[in-house]
């Protein structure tokens, strides 16, 4: 039986951990409404933008105009851009979102190029990537995979200038090094409870396939849009036009991805952020019925002492 | 016939009318006026000021490339970055100025180099801007201007 002051301690200690848990939710829920008013607020550009890029792509009878929309075949090596987290404390949030990567890798049979955001997800692929290489029966493409860049600690705030340097990277890849098709995994975030990870493809950019309408999630549908194209003048030409618009394109896609991971990374951290809580008054309750049991016990030690000690002066006498 | 303007920047919607009788829009090409019933019409555009006359008004903005797309009855201003002359805080522009002249200093390789003489280009076209908007109406727009563009 523990003694009170022990277990007076501990009670402390659970009623800190509770006030640390509640601040960390508090925290995550004002993230959460930040992070979906910062995807609502880049909609209309990349509406506009999108609208820009079937039209002049309409004009371009087929040719591909730009590099970014140059579709390889056969794809001998993919990349992959996986967002996750810097920080644990997320319920399964990190776990989730790589295994559905790796997962996918895994189906896909290519090399894999990896440009990891968040710290979670670059240790989690630099170990399996270390088990991968001891594993004799594991097959060849998985083994020739590698984390090309890496990026952690963004800002809780991330805007386009962020992203910038993670799209440029992404560029390369598919420009220079070769990898024919570049893919990003993420969280969609559907609500506060459920939150969806996601593997979409990122380049080549296809305007008319609707899958692209999807990747983004941020262009609504719009079937009027090819009979909507229009001869334009074109100032400087096409190809000017389209060098602005498309990287663009790419870099929204990529900070929308990262907005709702991030928003997904929040409410997962809040909830259990709110779970921990709960145990933790549930326990902080059992610990001061314990507290209260051990006080009594030794109330009751010291008047049975006591009366003890009595009536062993009365048998003197 | 009035045209519809819309100017969007990757970040936000900053602004939108449908009573504009003309559009002055800094294109790459140069300084470029769009009245009602342009020819469709998209062209890249560089650093400089937009306006949107609108009867007695002209609204401001500053914009640091993009794309313009013009259509007869519409103009959409896809900027890759702007912001509202009335929002232009010069101190804090002078500041980055200031920044921008400080790390000229200190040697840095070409491409820091070209990033620095980019800010400081935003900051004279900025300043420019800034200065016209208060000889004109001395500034006194500013707080419709930032609750219409929020």
């Amino acid at each position: 039986m523990p003694t009170t002051r022990e277990i007076k301690r501990r009670i402390n200690s659970v009623k800190n951990i509770n006030q640390v848990t509640r601040a960390l939710e508090a925290v995550s829920a004002s993230y959460v409404r930040r992070a979906q008013n910062a995807v609502l607020a880049s909609r209309p550009y990349a509406q506009h933008a999108y609208d820009v890029l079937v039209n002049v792509a309409a004009q371009s009878k087929g040719e591909p105009l730009h590099p970014l929309l140059y579709v390889h075949e056969p794809v001998e090596r993919i990349g992959i851009l996986l967002i996750t987290g810097d920080r644990g404390l997320a319920g399964a949030y990190n776990a989730n979102v790589i295994r559905r990567a790796m997962r996918f890798a895994e189906s896909y049979e290519r090399p894999i190029h990896w440009v990891t955001v968040g710290r979670r997800g670059r240790d989690a692929i630099r170990r399996w990537i270390a088990r991968l290489e001891r594993d004799d029966s594991a097959p060849a493409y998985l083994k020739q995979q590698e984390i090309v860049a890496e990026f952690s600690y963004l800002p809780a705030d991330p805007d386009l200038g962020d992203v910038a340097e993670i799209a440029q990277i992404v560029f390369d890849e598919f420009l220079k090094v070769p990898v024919h098709e570049f893919f990003i995994a993420y969280t969609h975030f559907i609500n506060t409870v459920t939150q969806a990870p996601r593997v979409l493809p990122l380049l080549p950019l296809r305007p008319f396939e609707t899958h692209v309408k999807r990747i983004s999630e941020l262009v609504q549908p719009d079937p009027e849009v090819r009979s909507r194209t229009r001869d334009y003048i074109y100032e400087p030409d096409a190809a000017a036009i389209l060098d602005e618009v498309i990287p663009r394109l790419t870099q929204l896609q990529i900070l929308q991805a990262l907005r709702e991971s991030l928003s997904s990374e929040h409410s997962a951290r809040m909830v259990a952020m709110r779970n921990a809580s709960e145990s933790a008054e549930a326990l902080a309750e059992a610990l001061q019925l314990e507290y209260n049991k051990a006080r009594q016990l030794v109330i009751t030690n010291e008047i049975l002492d006591i009366i003890g000690g009595v009536e062993a002066l009365q048998d003197r006498d | 016939m009035p045209i519809e303007v819309e100017v969007v920047s990757p970040v936000r919607l900053l602004y939108r009318t449908e009573q504009a009788d003309m559009v002055i829009v800094p294109g790459s090409e140069g300084e470029l006026g769009v009245l009602p019933n342009h020819a469709p019409l998209l062209t890249t555009m560089g650093f400089g000021e937009l306006r949107i006359v609108e009867g007695e008004d002209v609204v401001s903005f500053v914009i640091y490339g993009g794309i313009v797309e013009v259509r007869p009855d519409k103009v959409t201003v896809l900027a890759d970055d702007a912001e509202s002359v009335y929002e232009i805080d010069l101190e804090q522009v002078e500041a980055a100025r200031a920044r921008a002249r400080d790390l000229m200093a200190s040697a840095p390789d070409d491409a820091q180099r070209a990033e620095i003489a980019q800010e400081l280009r935003r900051a004279e076209i900025a300043v420019r801007a800034r200065y016209r908007a208060m000889q004109q109406r001395g500034g006194v727009r500013s707080v419709e201007e930032e609750n219409n563009s929020a």
